[in-house]
Protein backbone atom coordinates (compact mmCIF):
# COMPACT_ATOMS: atom_id res chain seq x y z
CA UNK A 1 0.00 0.00 0.00
CA UNK A 2 2.57 2.60 0.99
CA UNK A 3 4.19 1.39 -2.45
CA UNK A 4 1.44 2.33 -4.07
CA UNK A 5 1.21 5.80 -2.68
CA UNK A 6 4.37 7.14 -3.05
CA UNK A 7 4.44 6.60 -6.20
CA UNK A 8 1.32 8.49 -6.96
CA UNK A 9 2.98 11.20 -5.03
CA UNK A 10 5.89 11.38 -7.56
CA UNK A 11 5.46 14.55 -9.93
CA UNK A 12 5.84 13.65 -13.54
CA UNK A 13 4.71 10.85 -15.59
CA UNK A 14 2.08 8.79 -13.83
CA UNK A 15 1.77 5.92 -15.99
CA UNK A 16 0.86 3.15 -13.30
CA UNK A 17 -2.22 5.54 -11.99
CA UNK A 18 -4.30 5.63 -15.25
CA UNK A 19 -3.06 1.31 -15.90
CA UNK A 20 -4.20 0.83 -12.39
CA UNK A 21 -8.00 2.57 -12.69
CA UNK A 22 -8.10 1.28 -16.63
CA UNK A 23 -7.40 -2.11 -14.88
CA UNK A 24 -10.21 -1.22 -12.46
CA UNK A 25 -12.80 -0.08 -15.27
CA UNK A 26 -11.83 -3.44 -17.45
CA UNK A 27 -12.87 -5.54 -14.24
CA UNK A 28 -15.57 -3.79 -13.90
CA UNK A 29 -16.98 -3.17 -17.40
CA UNK A 30 -17.74 -7.23 -17.57
CA UNK A 31 -20.52 -7.55 -14.62
CA UNK A 32 -21.72 -4.14 -15.24
CA UNK A 33 -22.24 -4.81 -19.11
CA UNK A 34 -24.09 -8.11 -18.34
CA UNK A 35 -26.33 -6.29 -16.37
CA UNK A 36 -27.23 -3.84 -18.41
CA UNK A 37 -28.15 -6.62 -21.33
CA UNK A 38 -30.15 -8.54 -18.94
CA UNK A 39 -32.14 -4.91 -18.33
CA UNK A 40 -32.74 -4.97 -21.94
CA UNK A 41 -33.76 -8.40 -22.38
CA UNK A 42 -36.24 -7.77 -19.43
CA UNK A 43 -37.68 -4.35 -21.01
CA UNK A 44 -37.69 -6.34 -24.58
CA UNK A 45 -39.12 -9.18 -23.26
CA UNK A 46 -41.68 -7.48 -21.39
CA UNK A 47 -42.71 -5.83 -24.11
CA UNK A 48 -42.79 -8.03 -27.09
CA UNK A 49 -44.91 -10.41 -25.10
CA UNK A 50 -47.23 -7.60 -23.64
CA UNK A 51 -47.01 -8.66 -20.20
CA UNK A 52 -49.16 -6.80 -17.93
CA UNK A 53 -47.33 -4.15 -15.74
CA UNK A 54 -48.88 -5.84 -12.46
CA UNK A 55 -47.28 -8.80 -13.22
CA UNK A 56 -43.84 -7.76 -14.24
CA UNK A 57 -43.16 -3.77 -14.87
CA UNK A 58 -40.38 -2.94 -17.66
CA UNK A 59 -37.60 -1.62 -16.25
CA UNK A 60 -38.55 1.64 -17.76
CA UNK A 61 -41.57 1.56 -15.34
CA UNK A 62 -39.95 1.25 -12.72
CA UNK A 63 -37.38 4.27 -13.45
CA UNK A 64 -40.75 6.24 -13.84
CA UNK A 65 -41.41 5.42 -9.98
CA UNK A 66 -38.38 6.82 -9.28
CA UNK A 67 -38.57 9.79 -11.19
CA UNK A 68 -42.28 10.78 -9.88
CA UNK A 69 -42.52 9.41 -6.52
CA UNK A 70 -39.13 9.88 -5.46
CA UNK A 71 -40.29 11.56 -2.30
CA UNK A 72 -42.45 8.91 -1.56
CA UNK A 73 -39.77 6.04 -1.56
CA UNK A 74 -37.25 8.57 0.32
CA UNK A 75 -40.04 9.18 3.04
CA UNK A 76 -40.30 5.54 3.73
CA UNK A 77 -36.64 4.94 3.28
CA UNK A 78 -35.45 7.19 6.29
CA UNK A 79 -37.83 5.09 8.98
CA UNK A 80 -36.35 1.57 7.86
CA UNK A 81 -32.34 2.83 7.79
CA UNK A 82 -32.97 4.09 11.42
CA UNK A 83 -34.72 0.59 12.21
CA UNK A 84 -31.51 -1.21 10.37
CA UNK A 85 -29.12 1.21 11.79
CA UNK A 86 -29.60 0.93 15.66
CA UNK A 87 -30.86 -2.65 15.44
CA UNK A 88 -27.52 -3.25 13.72
CA UNK A 89 -25.64 -1.31 17.02
CA UNK A 90 -28.04 -2.82 19.61
CA UNK A 91 -27.45 -6.22 18.12
CA UNK A 92 -24.21 -6.06 17.53
CA UNK A 93 -23.28 -4.71 20.86
CA UNK A 94 -25.50 -7.52 22.73
CA UNK A 95 -23.05 -10.08 21.10
CA UNK A 96 -20.05 -8.70 21.86
CA UNK A 97 -20.78 -8.27 25.45
CA UNK A 98 -21.97 -11.53 25.50
CA UNK A 99 -18.77 -13.22 23.43
CA UNK A 100 -16.68 -11.21 25.83
CA UNK A 101 -18.85 -12.75 28.90
CA UNK A 102 -18.43 -16.44 27.33
CA UNK A 103 -14.64 -15.83 26.73
CA UNK A 104 -14.48 -15.05 30.49
CA UNK A 105 -16.66 -17.59 31.83
CA UNK A 106 -16.99 -21.01 30.79
CA UNK A 107 -20.18 -21.62 32.94
CA UNK A 108 -21.72 -18.74 31.29
CA UNK A 109 -21.18 -20.10 27.56
CA UNK A 110 -22.13 -23.79 28.50
CA UNK A 111 -25.24 -22.53 29.92
CA UNK A 112 -26.41 -19.34 27.45
CA UNK A 113 -24.66 -20.63 24.10
CA UNK A 114 -27.31 -23.40 23.74
CA UNK A 115 -30.06 -21.06 24.05
CA UNK A 116 -28.17 -18.40 21.61
CA UNK A 117 -28.30 -21.30 19.22
CA UNK A 118 -31.64 -22.45 19.76
CA UNK A 119 -33.22 -18.76 19.52
CA UNK A 120 -31.14 -18.49 15.95
CA UNK A 121 -33.19 -21.88 14.63
CA UNK A 122 -36.30 -19.96 15.08
CA UNK A 123 -37.10 -17.78 11.62
CA UNK A 124 -36.93 -14.68 11.75
CA UNK A 125 -40.47 -14.40 10.06
CA UNK A 126 -41.85 -16.58 12.93
CA UNK A 127 -40.23 -14.95 15.27
CA UNK A 128 -40.89 -11.48 14.94
CA UNK A 129 -44.99 -11.42 15.39
CA UNK A 130 -44.12 -12.53 18.84
CA UNK A 131 -41.83 -9.36 19.41
CA UNK A 132 -43.93 -7.17 17.90
CA UNK A 133 -46.45 -8.63 20.52
CA UNK A 134 -44.36 -8.40 23.69
CA UNK A 135 -42.96 -4.76 22.78
CA UNK A 136 -45.88 -3.14 20.92
CA UNK A 137 -46.10 -2.34 17.60
CA UNK A 138 -43.54 1.13 18.17
CA UNK A 139 -39.97 1.44 17.51
CA UNK A 140 -38.49 -1.05 19.84
CA UNK A 141 -40.16 -4.00 18.75
CA UNK A 142 -38.59 -3.69 15.20
CA UNK A 143 -35.39 -2.50 16.66
CA UNK A 144 -35.39 -6.05 18.63
CA UNK A 145 -36.02 -7.78 15.52
CA UNK A 146 -33.33 -6.32 13.06
CA UNK A 147 -30.86 -6.38 15.88
CA UNK A 148 -31.97 -10.13 16.96
CA UNK A 149 -30.91 -10.93 13.37
CA UNK A 150 -27.41 -9.67 13.77
CA UNK A 151 -26.53 -10.98 17.05
CA UNK A 152 -26.01 -14.55 15.71
CA UNK A 153 -23.27 -14.41 13.21
CA UNK A 154 -21.27 -11.87 15.48
CA UNK A 155 -21.73 -13.60 18.64
CA UNK A 156 -20.48 -16.49 16.97
CA UNK A 157 -17.42 -14.73 14.84
CA UNK A 158 -16.35 -12.70 18.06
CA UNK A 159 -16.25 -15.78 20.33
CA UNK A 160 -13.77 -17.30 17.78
CA UNK A 161 -12.03 -14.10 17.58
CA UNK A 162 -11.41 -13.23 21.07
CA UNK A 163 -10.23 -17.20 21.27
CA UNK A 164 -8.17 -16.58 18.43
CA UNK A 165 -4.63 -15.62 20.45
CA UNK A 166 -1.60 -17.55 19.80
CA UNK A 167 -1.07 -20.12 22.77
CA UNK A 168 2.81 -18.75 22.71
CA UNK A 169 1.19 -14.99 22.78
CA UNK A 170 -0.92 -15.67 26.11
CA UNK A 171 2.79 -17.28 27.42
CA UNK A 172 4.60 -13.97 26.51
CA UNK A 173 1.59 -12.64 28.68
CA UNK A 174 1.87 -14.41 31.87
CA UNK A 175 5.98 -13.97 31.36
CA UNK A 176 5.04 -10.41 31.18
CA UNK A 177 3.31 -11.18 34.24
CA UNK A 178 0.27 -9.22 32.33
CA UNK A 179 -3.23 -8.85 34.09
CA UNK A 180 -6.60 -10.61 32.74
CA UNK A 181 -7.58 -7.03 31.65
CA UNK A 182 -3.80 -6.19 29.51
CA UNK A 183 -4.47 -9.72 27.80
CA UNK A 184 -7.90 -8.63 26.88
CA UNK A 185 -7.33 -4.97 25.67
CA UNK A 186 -3.64 -5.30 24.23
CA UNK A 187 -3.87 -8.61 22.60
CA UNK A 188 -7.49 -10.71 22.72
CA UNK A 189 -9.73 -7.96 21.44
CA UNK A 190 -6.95 -6.49 18.64
CA UNK A 191 -7.24 -10.42 17.26
CA UNK A 192 -10.69 -10.39 17.79
CA UNK A 193 -11.04 -7.51 15.16
CA UNK A 194 -10.95 -9.35 11.49
CA UNK A 195 -13.08 -11.63 12.76
CA UNK A 196 -15.90 -9.30 14.30
CA UNK A 197 -15.73 -6.86 10.73
CA UNK A 198 -16.73 -10.49 8.76
CA UNK A 199 -19.64 -10.59 11.23
CA UNK A 200 -20.40 -7.14 11.02
CA UNK A 201 -20.62 -7.62 6.89
CA UNK A 202 -23.01 -9.98 7.31
CA UNK A 203 -24.86 -7.55 9.43
CA UNK A 204 -24.80 -4.97 7.74
CA UNK A 205 -27.28 -6.51 5.17
CA UNK A 206 -28.85 -8.85 7.54
CA UNK A 207 -30.08 -5.66 9.63
CA UNK A 208 -32.01 -4.38 7.02
CA UNK A 209 -34.25 -7.76 6.11
CA UNK A 210 -35.14 -7.55 9.64
CA UNK A 211 -35.73 -4.37 9.62
CA UNK A 212 -38.02 -4.68 6.53
CA UNK A 213 -39.67 -7.90 8.03
CA UNK A 214 -40.43 -5.85 11.15
CA UNK A 215 -42.12 -3.23 8.72
CA UNK A 216 -44.16 -6.20 7.51
CA UNK A 217 -46.39 -6.24 10.65
CA UNK A 218 -48.52 -3.91 11.19
CA UNK A 219 -46.29 -0.98 10.23
CA UNK A 220 -47.56 2.16 8.02
CA UNK A 221 -44.01 3.82 7.24
CA UNK A 222 -41.34 2.22 5.85
CA UNK A 223 -39.79 0.24 2.71
CA UNK A 224 -41.11 -3.12 5.07
CA UNK A 225 -44.68 -1.26 4.80
CA UNK A 226 -44.67 0.09 1.16
CA UNK A 227 -44.05 -3.16 -0.55
CA UNK A 228 -46.98 -4.81 1.54
CA UNK A 229 -48.73 -1.77 0.34
CA UNK A 230 -47.46 -1.90 -3.17
CA UNK A 231 -48.21 -5.59 -3.51
CA UNK A 232 -52.08 -5.29 -2.71
CA UNK A 233 -52.40 -2.96 -4.90
CA UNK A 234 -50.80 -4.00 -7.73
CA UNK A 235 -48.60 -1.57 -7.88
CA UNK A 236 -45.95 -3.29 -9.29
CA UNK A 237 -43.47 -0.72 -10.46
CA UNK A 238 -43.35 0.84 -6.95
CA UNK A 239 -42.80 -2.44 -5.58
CA UNK A 240 -40.03 -2.83 -7.71
CA UNK A 241 -38.94 0.46 -7.00
CA UNK A 242 -39.26 -0.33 -2.89
CA UNK A 243 -37.40 -3.39 -3.39
CA UNK A 244 -34.20 -1.40 -5.23
CA UNK A 245 -34.32 0.76 -2.35
CA UNK A 246 -34.08 -1.88 -0.02
CA UNK A 247 -31.22 -3.41 -1.57
CA UNK A 248 -29.64 -0.25 -1.85
CA UNK A 249 -29.07 0.30 1.70
CA UNK A 250 -27.76 -3.13 2.38
CA UNK A 251 -25.22 -1.68 -0.43
CA UNK A 252 -24.66 1.40 1.81
CA UNK A 253 -24.39 0.09 4.89
CA UNK A 254 -22.20 -2.83 3.53
CA UNK A 255 -19.46 -0.35 2.05
CA UNK A 256 -20.07 1.91 5.00
CA UNK A 257 -18.21 -1.27 6.98
CA UNK A 258 -15.95 -2.20 4.62
CA UNK A 259 -14.59 1.60 4.50
CA UNK A 260 -14.69 0.92 8.78
CA UNK A 261 -12.67 -2.00 8.32
CA UNK A 262 -10.23 -0.86 5.98
CA UNK A 263 -9.37 1.76 8.65
CA UNK A 264 -9.46 0.07 11.26
CA UNK A 265 -7.56 -3.54 10.71
CA UNK A 266 -4.56 -2.43 8.68
CA UNK A 267 -2.39 -5.32 9.26
CA UNK B 1 14.70 -0.86 42.89
CA UNK B 2 15.08 -4.83 43.11
CA UNK B 3 17.43 -7.08 44.68
CA UNK B 4 18.94 -7.99 41.10
CA UNK B 5 21.33 -5.07 41.02
CA UNK B 6 22.79 -5.98 43.77
CA UNK B 7 24.43 -9.58 42.66
CA UNK B 8 27.22 -9.62 40.42
CA UNK B 9 27.18 -10.42 36.75
CA UNK B 10 29.85 -11.78 35.66
CA UNK B 11 32.44 -13.82 37.48
CA UNK B 12 31.45 -16.98 39.97
CA UNK B 13 27.33 -15.73 40.10
CA UNK B 14 24.89 -17.83 39.34
CA UNK B 15 22.31 -17.04 36.98
CA UNK B 16 20.24 -20.20 36.93
CA UNK B 17 20.03 -23.16 39.30
CA UNK B 18 18.38 -26.26 39.04
CA UNK B 19 17.72 -28.78 41.82
CA UNK B 20 16.60 -31.94 41.29
CA UNK B 21 13.79 -30.22 39.15
CA UNK B 22 11.06 -32.63 37.38
CA UNK B 23 8.69 -31.81 35.69
CA UNK B 24 5.17 -33.90 35.27
CA UNK B 25 1.63 -33.57 33.00
CA UNK B 26 -0.64 -35.47 35.01
CA UNK B 27 1.08 -39.29 34.94
CA UNK B 28 3.70 -38.19 31.83
CA UNK B 29 7.65 -37.62 33.20
CA UNK B 30 8.59 -34.79 31.03
CA UNK B 31 11.94 -33.66 33.34
CA UNK B 32 13.58 -35.64 35.85
CA UNK B 33 15.67 -34.92 38.43
CA UNK B 34 17.25 -31.83 36.81
CA UNK B 35 20.55 -30.53 38.27
CA UNK B 36 22.74 -27.37 37.07
CA UNK B 37 23.98 -24.72 37.85
CA UNK B 38 23.95 -22.06 34.72
CA UNK B 39 26.82 -19.62 35.18
CA UNK B 40 26.11 -15.72 35.09
CA UNK B 41 27.23 -14.81 31.89
CA UNK B 42 27.44 -18.04 29.73
CA UNK B 43 26.03 -19.34 26.38
CA UNK B 44 24.14 -22.68 26.71
CA UNK B 45 23.11 -24.13 24.19
CA UNK B 46 20.42 -27.49 24.74
CA UNK B 47 20.29 -30.45 22.02
CA UNK B 48 18.43 -33.19 22.28
CA UNK B 49 16.08 -35.69 20.36
CA UNK B 50 12.55 -34.36 19.88
CA UNK B 51 10.36 -35.06 22.65
CA UNK B 52 13.07 -35.04 25.27
CA UNK B 53 11.98 -32.04 27.13
CA UNK B 54 13.63 -28.81 25.77
CA UNK B 55 10.98 -26.61 25.39
CA UNK B 56 9.89 -28.06 28.86
CA UNK B 57 12.97 -27.33 30.17
CA UNK B 58 12.97 -23.26 29.20
CA UNK B 59 9.47 -23.52 30.28
CA UNK B 60 10.58 -24.78 33.64
CA UNK B 61 12.85 -21.84 34.15
CA UNK B 62 10.56 -19.21 32.96
CA UNK B 63 8.15 -19.81 35.76
CA UNK B 64 5.20 -21.14 32.58
CA UNK B 65 5.45 -24.60 34.27
CA UNK B 66 6.10 -25.33 37.85
CA UNK B 67 8.42 -28.31 39.12
CA UNK B 68 6.84 -30.99 40.38
CA UNK B 69 9.74 -31.78 43.05
CA UNK B 70 13.13 -30.29 43.47
CA UNK B 71 13.44 -26.46 43.35
CA UNK B 72 14.58 -23.76 40.37
CA UNK B 73 16.46 -20.78 41.65
CA UNK B 74 17.21 -17.47 39.23
CA UNK B 75 19.45 -15.29 40.64
CA UNK B 76 19.11 -16.75 44.11
CA UNK B 77 15.14 -16.14 43.73
CA UNK B 78 11.98 -17.98 43.08
CA UNK B 79 11.17 -17.97 39.25
CA UNK B 80 7.92 -16.37 40.57
CA UNK B 81 9.79 -13.25 41.48
CA UNK B 82 12.42 -13.46 39.01
CA UNK B 83 9.38 -13.06 36.59
CA UNK B 84 8.04 -10.46 38.33
CA UNK B 85 11.28 -8.68 38.22
CA UNK B 86 11.98 -9.21 34.29
CA UNK B 87 15.14 -10.59 35.29
CA UNK B 88 14.25 -12.91 32.38
CA UNK B 89 12.99 -13.11 28.62
CA UNK B 90 11.99 -15.40 26.29
CA UNK B 91 11.81 -15.93 22.43
CA UNK B 92 9.88 -18.31 20.92
CA UNK B 93 10.64 -19.87 17.96
CA UNK B 94 7.82 -18.13 16.39
CA UNK B 95 8.31 -14.03 16.69
CA UNK B 96 5.22 -13.95 18.56
CA UNK B 97 4.75 -10.37 17.46
CA UNK B 98 1.13 -8.39 17.25
CA UNK B 99 0.40 -7.82 13.94
CA UNK B 100 -1.49 -4.60 14.26
CA UNK B 101 1.52 -3.59 15.94
CA UNK B 102 4.51 -1.28 14.72
CA UNK B 103 7.93 -2.88 15.07
CA UNK B 104 8.90 -0.23 17.43
CA UNK B 105 5.35 -0.50 19.18
CA UNK B 106 5.96 -4.57 19.35
CA UNK B 107 9.24 -3.67 21.05
CA UNK B 108 7.56 -1.31 23.84
CA UNK B 109 5.18 -4.74 25.09
CA UNK B 110 6.84 -5.37 27.73
CA UNK B 111 7.01 -1.85 29.15
CA UNK B 112 3.29 -1.59 29.22
CA UNK B 113 2.32 -4.84 30.47
CA UNK B 114 2.14 -5.96 33.92
CA UNK B 115 1.54 -2.27 34.86
CA UNK B 116 -1.94 -3.15 36.48
CA UNK B 117 -0.17 -6.21 38.36
CA UNK B 118 1.55 -3.31 39.92
CA UNK B 119 4.81 -4.29 39.14
CA UNK B 120 7.89 -2.34 38.59
CA UNK B 121 9.01 -2.80 35.26
CA UNK B 122 12.98 -1.75 34.85
CA UNK B 123 13.86 -0.40 31.89
CA UNK B 124 16.83 -0.71 30.16
CA UNK B 125 19.92 1.52 29.52
CA UNK B 126 18.74 1.32 25.83
CA UNK B 127 15.71 2.77 24.34
CA UNK B 128 13.43 0.84 21.95
CA UNK B 129 14.75 2.51 18.90
CA UNK B 130 18.53 2.02 20.29
CA UNK B 131 17.39 -1.76 20.40
CA UNK B 132 16.17 -2.08 17.12
CA UNK B 133 18.84 0.13 15.72
CA UNK B 134 20.95 -2.85 17.84
CA UNK B 135 19.31 -5.78 15.91
CA UNK B 136 19.84 -4.22 12.64
CA UNK B 137 16.50 -2.46 11.88
CA UNK B 138 16.96 1.02 12.27
CA UNK B 139 14.46 2.46 10.07
CA UNK B 140 11.71 0.04 9.81
CA UNK B 141 10.58 1.18 13.42
CA UNK B 142 7.16 2.09 12.22
CA UNK B 143 6.67 -1.30 9.85
CA UNK B 144 4.05 -3.59 10.36
CA UNK B 145 5.06 -7.28 11.30
CA UNK B 146 3.87 -8.54 8.00
CA UNK B 147 5.59 -6.27 6.38
CA UNK B 148 8.85 -7.46 7.47
CA UNK B 149 10.91 -11.27 6.47
CA UNK B 150 10.77 -13.51 9.15
CA UNK B 151 14.35 -12.71 10.04
CA UNK B 152 13.34 -9.19 10.45
CA UNK B 153 10.55 -10.45 12.77
CA UNK B 154 12.57 -12.67 14.88
CA UNK B 155 15.01 -9.34 15.09
CA UNK B 156 12.11 -7.59 16.38
CA UNK B 157 10.96 -10.48 19.05
CA UNK B 158 15.35 -10.12 20.29
CA UNK B 159 14.67 -6.50 20.88
CA UNK B 160 11.68 -6.54 22.49
CA UNK B 161 13.30 -9.48 24.94
CA UNK B 162 15.69 -7.52 25.90
CA UNK B 163 14.03 -4.11 25.97
CA UNK B 164 14.00 -4.67 30.13
CA UNK B 165 17.25 -5.46 30.19
CA UNK B 166 16.92 -9.00 31.53
CA UNK B 167 20.21 -11.25 32.99
CA UNK B 168 18.88 -14.00 31.26
CA UNK B 169 17.62 -14.63 27.60
CA UNK B 170 15.99 -17.99 27.00
CA UNK B 171 15.58 -19.07 23.56
CA UNK B 172 13.26 -21.80 21.84
CA UNK B 173 14.37 -22.57 18.21
CA UNK B 174 14.24 -18.93 17.53
CA UNK B 175 15.99 -19.63 14.58
CA UNK B 176 14.69 -22.46 13.19
CA UNK B 177 11.90 -21.67 10.42
CA UNK B 178 15.04 -19.54 8.76
CA UNK B 179 17.02 -20.27 5.62
CA UNK B 180 20.86 -20.67 6.49
CA UNK B 181 22.08 -17.58 5.33
CA UNK B 182 19.46 -15.55 7.89
CA UNK B 183 20.17 -17.78 10.22
CA UNK B 184 23.47 -17.40 10.18
CA UNK B 185 23.53 -14.13 10.20
CA UNK B 186 21.01 -14.10 13.08
CA UNK B 187 23.88 -16.04 15.28
CA UNK B 188 26.75 -14.05 14.69
CA UNK B 189 24.53 -11.04 15.93
CA UNK B 190 23.22 -12.61 18.85
CA UNK B 191 27.04 -13.43 19.68
CA UNK B 192 27.67 -10.09 19.74
CA UNK B 193 24.78 -8.80 21.36
CA UNK B 194 25.63 -11.48 23.85
CA UNK B 195 29.48 -10.43 24.25
CA UNK B 196 28.26 -7.15 24.43
CA UNK B 197 25.18 -6.86 26.47
CA UNK B 198 27.08 -9.84 29.47
CA UNK B 199 23.73 -11.74 29.75
CA UNK B 200 23.59 -15.10 29.80
CA UNK B 201 21.74 -17.27 27.31
CA UNK B 202 19.59 -20.77 27.26
CA UNK B 203 19.16 -21.46 23.88
CA UNK B 204 17.41 -24.39 22.21
CA UNK B 205 18.32 -25.82 19.26
CA UNK B 206 18.12 -29.26 17.31
CA UNK B 207 20.76 -27.72 15.46
CA UNK B 208 24.23 -29.35 15.87
CA UNK B 209 25.88 -27.23 14.44
CA UNK B 210 24.35 -24.29 15.37
CA UNK B 211 24.71 -25.51 19.09
CA UNK B 212 28.66 -25.72 18.86
CA UNK B 213 29.17 -22.37 16.81
CA UNK B 214 27.28 -20.52 19.61
CA UNK B 215 27.67 -22.38 22.75
CA UNK B 216 30.26 -22.52 25.19
CA UNK B 217 28.80 -25.05 26.94
CA UNK B 218 25.74 -27.81 25.07
CA UNK B 219 23.58 -29.38 27.30
CA UNK B 220 22.59 -32.92 26.04
CA UNK B 221 19.05 -34.07 27.31
CA UNK B 222 18.20 -37.41 26.52
CA UNK B 223 14.39 -38.87 26.29
CA UNK B 224 11.62 -40.67 28.18
CA UNK B 225 12.44 -39.83 30.69
CA UNK B 226 13.65 -36.20 29.55
CA UNK B 227 16.53 -35.61 32.02
CA UNK B 228 20.24 -34.21 31.31
CA UNK B 229 22.32 -36.71 29.57
CA UNK B 230 25.75 -34.64 29.86
CA UNK B 231 27.24 -31.47 29.16
CA UNK B 232 29.93 -30.79 26.67
CA UNK B 233 32.43 -27.80 27.08
CA UNK B 234 33.00 -26.33 23.64
CA UNK B 235 36.69 -24.63 23.87
CA UNK B 236 36.95 -23.15 20.51
CA UNK B 237 38.42 -19.60 20.19
CA UNK B 238 36.49 -16.27 20.77
CA UNK B 239 35.28 -14.28 19.45
CA UNK B 240 33.49 -16.83 17.59
CA UNK B 241 33.04 -16.69 13.69
CA UNK B 242 31.05 -18.84 10.85
CA UNK B 243 34.50 -19.92 9.00
CA UNK B 244 34.69 -21.85 12.30
CA UNK B 245 32.97 -24.44 11.14
CA UNK B 246 35.18 -25.59 8.80
CA UNK B 247 37.93 -25.87 11.35
CA UNK B 248 38.84 -29.71 12.73
CA UNK B 249 38.17 -28.91 16.39
CA UNK B 250 34.62 -28.04 15.50
CA UNK B 251 34.08 -30.77 13.26
CA UNK B 252 35.08 -33.21 16.04
CA UNK B 253 32.88 -31.41 18.50
CA UNK B 254 29.92 -32.16 16.27
CA UNK B 255 30.88 -35.81 15.21
CA UNK B 256 30.74 -35.88 19.50
CA UNK B 257 27.46 -34.73 19.74
CA UNK B 258 26.23 -36.54 16.91
CA UNK B 259 26.78 -39.72 18.34
CA UNK B 260 25.60 -38.57 21.81
CA UNK B 261 22.87 -37.60 20.19
CA UNK B 262 22.66 -41.04 18.77
CA UNK B 263 23.04 -43.07 21.64
CA UNK B 264 19.83 -40.92 23.30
Amino acid sequence: MAVTESVADVPGPKPRAPSLIGRRLASAALPVGTAIALLLLWQIGVRVFEVPTYIAPAPTDVLAVFGEHFDLLLRNFWPTFTVSVVGFFAGNLAAILIAVTFVHSRLAERALFPIAVFINTIPILAIAPILVLIFGPGMTSKVVIAGLICFFPTLVNMVRGLQSVSPQTLELARILSASKSEIFWKMRLPSALPFLFSALKIAATTCVIGAIVSEWIGADVGLGALIIDSTFNFRSPMLYATVFMSSGLSVLLFALVTITEKLVVRW
Amino acid sequence: MDGSHISPTGGNAIAACLAGASVKFGSFIALSDISLQIGAGEFWTILGPSGCGKSTMLRLVSDLVPPASGSVEILGKTTEAARLAREFAFVFQDATLLPWRSALKNVELPLEMGRSRGITIPRGDRSPRELLELVGLKGREDALPHELSGGMRQRVAIARALVCQPKLLLMDEPFGALDEMTRDRLNMQLLEIWRETGITCLFVTHSIPEAVLLGQKVLMLRAHPGGVKEVVEIDLPEPRHVELRETPDFNRYSAYLRKSLEEC
